[in-house]
């Protein structure tokens, strides 16, 4: 909303309500009986999970997926909060620095299905004999899934806010408050968007398979599109996996069309350019919305309190004031500080050792480091493949504008797809054909994430110039020289980013990718997923611990090692423009 | 309290003193012992080159940064944080680009708790005092330039300060519109409707200086300090083609160029390695001494008259004219610039015969060259990383300079064809790709 609204005079005018402000209404009221309804759900016992227990009858699907959807956007609106208040920390604190940041690349590098053995215990405990605390587990889940990259992308921007406007917020007297909701939020709102953006297609993934859990002997089953799919899967109904396949896709496009467009719309006045954008982002959804007039209307009220809330002018108690411009700072406090975080490791290392030690052999250290190895080499031959056929197709499509602008979004649409909803297709294909699962069954890693290489490429091979284009064309530049003098160059920023995404998604997926079952029929294959997916079910905690460690540790090297590098020379060598 | 009740001075800067931690560690002095009174009712520039330290001074007087050593009052008050009643103009405008022209301007208000409605009405009444009418719900990337600058000045003017700083105000604009933009500021001011009590603008602009100030403190560089102050008692509106005017622009040319002189012996002889570099490529060195060998300048140019040719500020024509002079290829003095005799040679000469006197004279009269070139020439593997001359050049100068100097050294060598550099691992060679 622009201010001349607000200013307008002929506001009794404007309060007339018009023909959209019924369509708008019903869309409003509507998702608040929705919102309601899904709500209530949860405060039942959790006896009343096994007295009414999932039915593969499609039309319980619409609330299933309501009930999906809603633990989707909790998680997020937790994302969001979790992300201001860690990511300023990080950012305004050189001390919560040293320790945030550090901490939140481990957290991004561990697998998160293999929290959910220790989540659900720990939330089940909580709230004892409730539907809540098994829906907050598997909210959590979620949350971990999403979280990070938010966090990431929210403490970078705040690090790299302008000088000038630094300066400007400094001289002109914003306290901390007013320029952490002036200056700081809306200076990292396009990057926090496209990341919540990111952060919502991939926890679909985890939404399915945190509804259903195992843990040793206890399962818990939350009514939702996961459950029913599982359910599914128990009973081999092929069909019922179709309908749940349909219903994700209508609900993916859903929210796409309803909630993300709009704010990406409307956030387009955040980015951090100087010159108008030749293309803006529409959403028919905020056109809607600003075509209304009493609708509007009654928004005034909350832009009122969003600027009174703004401009609260909380006091900071000098002590607590965190300096502006990094005074040199006493030497003493940055030992102790020092010493401490040194002892707090000291402490818990010493913990996990004794935890492990007293069930866990070195030998068992070995076994998992094995089965590590031979996933990390699914994982490298996987992306191999997956580069070999999506970077040829993606620069093919991405060289031709009107094909691109169609591809796009259906890649976009299909790495948001949580993949696991298609894997009992392949069990299927698996079992009737007597494939070995050891090499059938990897696929599965890269069926969701394969999307990210092929839509980052499409983009980069969009943006290739068209200069260059007809340099090289007019150089004769053809076939194998073309690919490595021009086009490869020119991608290789944006493939990087898409096969980082592709490869830390792959790993994840190993968990529930390298175990598959179809009714009876349980399927495995040798890998440290398997590994840790085995361990939870049989409740045998200290494995999982060391699975995941073990799996930390590789995703962590791998990165280091080859991604970040490759990343770093796309940026600096081979960024065009 | 009797003293501050007396006292009409709105700043009183004593002996301020900054300085930055180098590369090194050590601490590298950009401003040494600066004085500055600004009393009621005056516009005051702050003139000098890139690196004199008038905008650390006036980042100082912002409270922006806090001086190393020396007082910096401001209406009496000692200037820790920014101080109440100034307000700044930032060159690069420094608007918020996600709040609304009127929303931008708002901005200052909200901050000090100004009530709605007379927030409202004090914003409309700067955004109609500086011409934006009209603008009031527009972006700022709806706006040209000239456009977003006046915001700028809104923005400032709105929480009626009594001292206005303003950082190289007109530089990120084009010529015209900076123009406009000087003209209808300076026409507020003498008609009284701005609602400040001074001026403070820092500039490299000589002629801007001399057009919008009533007095000009001239600074030098390393350290940066006041070499002069002038004080311009022409009337407004100024006329730039008025005698007195071109005569007062000639003096402080000639003025600037002096001090670059004195700079010069130790410059050269006395700092050796530690010699901080201005990158210009070489082609722009070879342009302008083409430019000067040629009429109607034949080896000897006219500093003002020059920068005019070439549509170039004054800080640009110096930094050229350095190049060429620490190359022995130009003289500066008084306001001009004087081919030598090698300048001279250069301009005739082909390609080939143009890199070779460009590498005698780099090896002669750049000391950092000649050391690259002999420890490159000593070892057997004929390469050198350049952390190692990077670490050597910190020594001397800041981080930021080391890198200047650096990224000079490499392209005038690449021109020389002296030595070979490699970016990717940073290090320096003698082979050259065949």
């Amino acid at each position: 909303m622009t201010l001349d609204d607000i200013l307008n005079p002929r506001l009794g005018q404007a309060l007339r309500p018009n023909i959209w402000d019924a369509v708008a209404l019903i869309l409003v009221i509507g998702a608040m009986v929705l919102l309601v309804y899904g709500g209530e759900q949860t405060t039942l016992p959790l006896s009343a999970l096994d007295t009414s227990p999932v039915s593969l009858d499609p039309a319980n699907l619409p609330a299933y997926a309501l009930r999906t959807t809603m633990r989707m956007l909790l998680a997020i609106a937790c994302s969001i909060i979790f992300t201001l208040v860690y990511a300023t920390l990080a950012a305004k604190s050189r001390r919560a620095e040293m320790v945030l940041i550090p901490l939140l690349d481990i957290l991004q590098s561990v697998p998160i299905l293999g929290f959910l053995t220790f989540t659900v215990v720990f939330f089940l405990n909580l709230f004892p004999g409730q539907v809540f605390g098994a829906e907050l587990a598997s909210v959590f889940a979620i949350f971990t899934s999403q979280a990070w990259n938010m966090t990431f992308s929210m403490y970078q921007s705040i690090r790299n806010v302008p000088k000038d406007l630094d300066d400007a917020a400094l001289s002109f007297h914003l306290s901390a408050w007013q320029r952490f909701w002036r200056l700081d939020v809306p200076f990292a709102m396009p990057g926090l968007i496209w990341n919540t953006m990111m952060s919502m297609s991939g926890g679909w993934f985890f939404v399915v398979a945190s509804e259903a859990i195992t843990v040793g002997n206890t399962t818990v089953t939350l009514p939702g599109v996961g459950s029913y799919v599982a359910l599914g899967i128990q009973q081999r109904n092929l069909p019922a996996i179709g309908y749940a396949i349909l219903t994700m896709l209508l609900v993916i496009i859903a929210y796409d069309q309803l909630l993300f467009r709009p704010v990406v719309a409307w956030a387009d006045k955040f980015r951090f350019e100087q010159t108008a954008s030749a293309t803006e982002p529409t959403s028919w959804m905020l056109d809607l919305f600003r075509r209304t007039r009493a609708l509007r209307a009654l928004t005034y009220p909350f832009a009122a309190l969003n600027r009174a809330f703004s401009n609260l002018h909380l006091a900071i108690p000098e002590s607590l004031k965190i300096p502006v411009r990094s005074a040199p700072s006493s030497r003493t406090i940055d030992a102790i500080w020092l010493a401490l975080i040194v002892a707090g490791t000291t402490y818990a290392g010493w913990k996990v050792y004794q935890y492990m030690s007293a069930t866990l052999g070195f030998s068992d250290i070995l076994s998992a480091a094995g089965f590590g190895l031979i996933t990390l080499s699914r994982v490298v031959v996987l992306i191999t493949l997956a580069t070999l056929i999506w970077v040829p197709v993606g620069v093919w499509i991405g060289l031709r504008p009107k094909l691109a602008e169609r591809v796009q979004p259906v890649a976009q649409f299909l790495a948001a797809f949580p993949a696991n909803l298609a894997f009992p297709v392949f069990v299927v294909i698996i079992e009737r054909y007597g494939l070995d699962p050891n090499i059938w069954l990897s696929p599965l890693m890269i069926l969701g994430t394969q999307w990210y290489i092929l839509f980052n490429v499409i983009a980069g091979a969009s943006a290739f110039p068209t200069d260059l284009r007809e340099a090289a064309g007019s150089f004769h530049l053809r076939g194998w020289r073309w690919w490595t003098k021009a086009i490869l160059p020119g991608i290789f920023p944006y493939y990087v980013t898409g096969a980082i995404t592709a490869s830390g998604g792959s790993w994840n997926a190993s968990i529930v990718a390298e175990v598959a079952s179809w009714g009876d029929t349980h399927l495995t294959a040798k890998g440290l997923g398997a590994y840790i997916a085995l361990a939870t079910e049989a409740g045998d905690f200290p494995r999982v611990v060391l699975g995941i460690t073990v799996m930390c540790i590789l995703v962590t090297l791998f990165n280091r090692l080859i991604w970040r590098p490759l990343y770093a020379f796309g940026e600096r060598r081979l960024r065009l423009g | 309290m009797l003293d501050i009740a007396k006292n009409s001075n709105l700043l009183e800067i004593r002996s301020v003193c900054r300085s930055f931690p180098k590369g090194s560690g050590e601490e590298l002095l950009v401003l040494e012992k600066v004085d500055l009174t600004i009393h009621s009712g005056e516009i005051v520039g702050l003139l000098g080159r890139s690196g004199s330290g008038k905008s650390t001074l006036l980042r100082i007087i912002a409270g922006l940064i806090t001086p190393s050593s020396g007082d910096a009052k401001c209406r009496g008050e000692t200037i820790a944080g920014p101080p109440n009643g100034v307000s700044m103009v930032f060159q690069s405008f420094a608007l918020f680009p996600w709040l609304t022209v009127l929303q931008n301007v708002e901005l200052g208000l909200e901050a000090l708790g100004v009530e709605s409605d007379e927030r409202r009405k004090r914003a409309l009444a700067a955004i109609d005092l500086i011409g934006l009418d009209g603008f009031e719900s527009a972006y700022p990337k709806e706006l040209s330039g000239g456009m977003r600058q006046r915001v700028g000045f809104a923005r400032a003017l709105v929480v009626h300060p009594d001292l206005l700083l303003m950082d190289e105000p007109f530089s990120a604009l084009d010529v015209l519109t900076a123009e406009t933009l000087r003209t209808d500021l300076i026409d507020l001011w003498i008609e009284g409707r701005l609602p400040i009590k001074s001026v403070l603008m820092v500039t490299h602009n000589i002629e801007e200086a001399v057009l919008m100030c009533d007095r000009i403190l001239v600074f030098s560089s390393n350290p940066g300090r006041v070499a002069a102050e002038i004080k311009v008692d022409l009337p407004h509106p100024r006329n730039r083609l008025d005698p007195t005017f071109r005569q007062l622009v000639d003096t402080i040319y000639a003025r600037m160029t002096q001090r670059a002189e004195v700079r010069m012996p130790q410059g050269i002889h006395g700092t050796g390695v530690g010699m901080a570099l201005s990158h210009v490529s070489s082609n722009v060195l070879s342009g302008l001494i083409e430019t000067l060998a040629g009429p109607p300048y034949n080896g000897h140019a006219d500093l003002p008259v020059l920068a005019n040719h070439l549509q170039l500020e004054a800080d640009d024509i110096f930094h050229l004219g350095e190049s060429l002079q620490l190359l022995r290829f130009a003289q500066l003095s008084e306001g001009d610039l004087v081919l030598t005799e090698a300048g001279k040679r250069f301009a005739n000469l082909e390609t080939d015969a143009r890199k070779k006197l460009f590498a005698e004279h780099l090896m002669s009269y750049v000391p950092v060259m000649g050391l690259i070139r002999r420890v490159l020439d000593e070892r057997p593997s004929h390469t050198a990383p350049a952390a190692r001359f990077r670490n050597e050049l910190e020594d001397y100068m800041s981080e930021d300079r080391a890198d200047e100097t650096l990224k000079t050294i490499v392209s005038w060598a690449r021109y020389a064809e002296l030595f070979a550099y490699d970016e990717q691992s940073e290090t320096f060679s003698l082979e050259n790709p065949h």
